[in-house]
């Protein structure tokens, strides 16, 4: 027989299936360490946070709700922020994705991007403030508004790249 | 997207129990990591070597993208610096015949002051930096200004040491690994550097915005003496920074002090030097004319 094509009806290689989305997220969490840019402010998007969002949107029970324990753990070595602040906070939005995702009956784009909007959002600013306690509150949201926009307005892009990533990780050998 | 049909996963215990118990994990984990934050908010030393590993992972990418792409900062620079050519170079050759000039009043003024200091027998103070090297990648995700500079242990390099570029005050060391190492830029929230203005010796106190400006605020609140274009630089006090090493140039006044521009920017900065503790031990040290210590060799880029 034949084997060296694809065999009618064979499922995608489980592995693929498993690592492609971890490995999406920890590979944006590391990039902006790995990039030769000093910045002055947090100019770049959290990136490992939209794939982290978008993941979860896309596929709602590929993961289990926990993932944002190890995944935030990886995100705070690289961040620079105290390490646990995204561990809590992303699997906090993990539970809230998973709540609304029973609650509303057809999620559509828009649901999607507002969904994630409120979650980069409501944690850049809490990681700020868990960040800098000391300082003025005002003074330290201020600082990432900039950051909060920017990421709102990449939603749809890194939507459209998670999908790519899920047609690979799903395509038949 | 079709809701999940995930609420209630049939009449399988097993599956009911296994998604009650990835709640359980999920909530004590996030409320586990919430406080750990705090923790390590409290005690930063606790975490420093986990987060080093990690940078250490890092580094070799960044060294590598850093020496293919340059330092991402310097493009805007490049564009305009064509653009301006013409009115710049004219610009330049009337500041370099000035800069001549002036050049050769202050000669004779160094000789006078070498002259006057040798009457006071006052000593100059160890200037020679602990180790040099260059600064890799930042975090610019976060609201915390952390750099990566590309020497560590190997080179001598501590927690504490003061990092200094050509044009000024660059910011701490908050940890060092075994070849990189963390610093705290001066532009950071929580750094705080004792400054006084160059000209009269004004104490105050400058602290990052985190967007790249620092505050400058006096000790004495009743009344703002700031004007634009005051300099300032390290007071020594407080025994971390040593004096007198440029930080930033007022650009304008506020209500409780004024606004400064750091004077080196990290992301224009090509090669930065760690210093040593401005502690009374190496003030001492310093003092005596001992051999002086052998210049650590540069890393390499």
């Amino acid at each position: 027989m034949n084997q060296k094509g694809p065999r009618l009806g064979e499922p995608a290689s489980l592995w693929r299936m498993r690592f492609v989305p971890i490995a999406s997220v920890m590979f944006a969490s590391a990039l902006p360490l790995m990039l030769p840019l000093i910045a002055n402010s947090p100019v770049l998007p959290p990136l490992g946070l939209l794939f982290f969002l978008c993941w979860q949107l896309l596929r709602a029970e590929m993961w289990p709700v926990w993932i944002g324990l190890p995944l935030g753990l990886w995100d705070d070595l690289f961040s620079g922020a105290p390490i646990g602040t995204a561990m809590g906070l992303w699997t906090i939005a993990s539970i809230a994705i998973a709540y609304s995702s029973q609650r509303i009956y057809w999620r559509g784009f828009f649901h999607d991007w507002a969904i994630a909007a409120a979650s980069v959002a409501i944690i850049q600013s809490l990681a700020a403030l868990i960040t800098h306690p000391q300082a003025a509150t005002g003074r330290v949201l201020g600082l990432v508004v900039p950051q909060i926009i920017i990421s709102v307005l990449l939603v749809p892009l890194f939507m459209r790249l998670t999908g790519k990533f899920d047609n690979f990780r799903l395509k038949r050998r | 997207m079709v809701r999940p049909a995930h609420r209630r996963p049939g009449q399988s215990r097993k599956a009911q129990y296994s998604l009650f118990v990835a709640y359980v994990i999920a909530v004590t984990g996030a409320v586990a990591g919430l406080l750990l934050a705090i923790l390590s908010v409290v005690d930063p030393i606790g975490f420093a070597q986990l987060r080093l590993a990690s940078q250490e992972i890092a580094a070799p990418v960044a060294r590598a993208s850093r020496s293919v792409i340059g330092s991402i900062s310097g493009i805007d620079d490049t564009v305009g610096a064509y653009v301006s050519a013409g009115t710049q170079n004219r610009r330049l050759r009337k500041e370099l015949a000035d800069t001549r000039r002036e050049l050769v009043a202050t000669s004779s003024l160094q000789e006078e002051n070498r002259q006057l200091k040798a009457l006071l027998k006052l000593q100059e103070t160890d200037k020679t930096a602990l180790a040099n090297g260059y600064l890799l990648t930042s975090t610019s995700t976060s609201s915390k200004r952390i750099a990566l500079l590309s020497i560590g242990r190997n080179l001598g390099v501590a927690a504490g040491q003061p990092v200094r570029g050509a044009d000024g005050l660059i910011g701490r060391v908050l940890g060092a690994g075994p070849s990189v190492s963390q610093v705290l830029l001066l532009t950071d929230v929580d750094n705080i550097v004792p400054v006084r203005r160059a000209r009269d010796g004004l104490p105050a106190l400058a602290s990052g915005r985190g967007n790249g400006d620092l505050d400058v605020r006096t000790l004495n609140i009743a009344n703002n003496p700031f004007k634009p274009g005051d300099i300032l630089v390290t007071s020594g006090t407080g025994g971390l920074y040593p004096p007198n090493i440029p930080v930033a140039i007022v650009v304008r006044r506020q209500d409780d002090g004024a606004l400064a521009r750091p004077l080196a920017d990290p992301g224009k900065v090509d090669a930065v030097s760690v210093l040593r503790p401005y502690t009374p031990d190496n003030i001492e040290a310093q003092g005596r004319p001992a051999p002086a210590p052998l210049p650590a060799p540069t890393g390499t880029p």
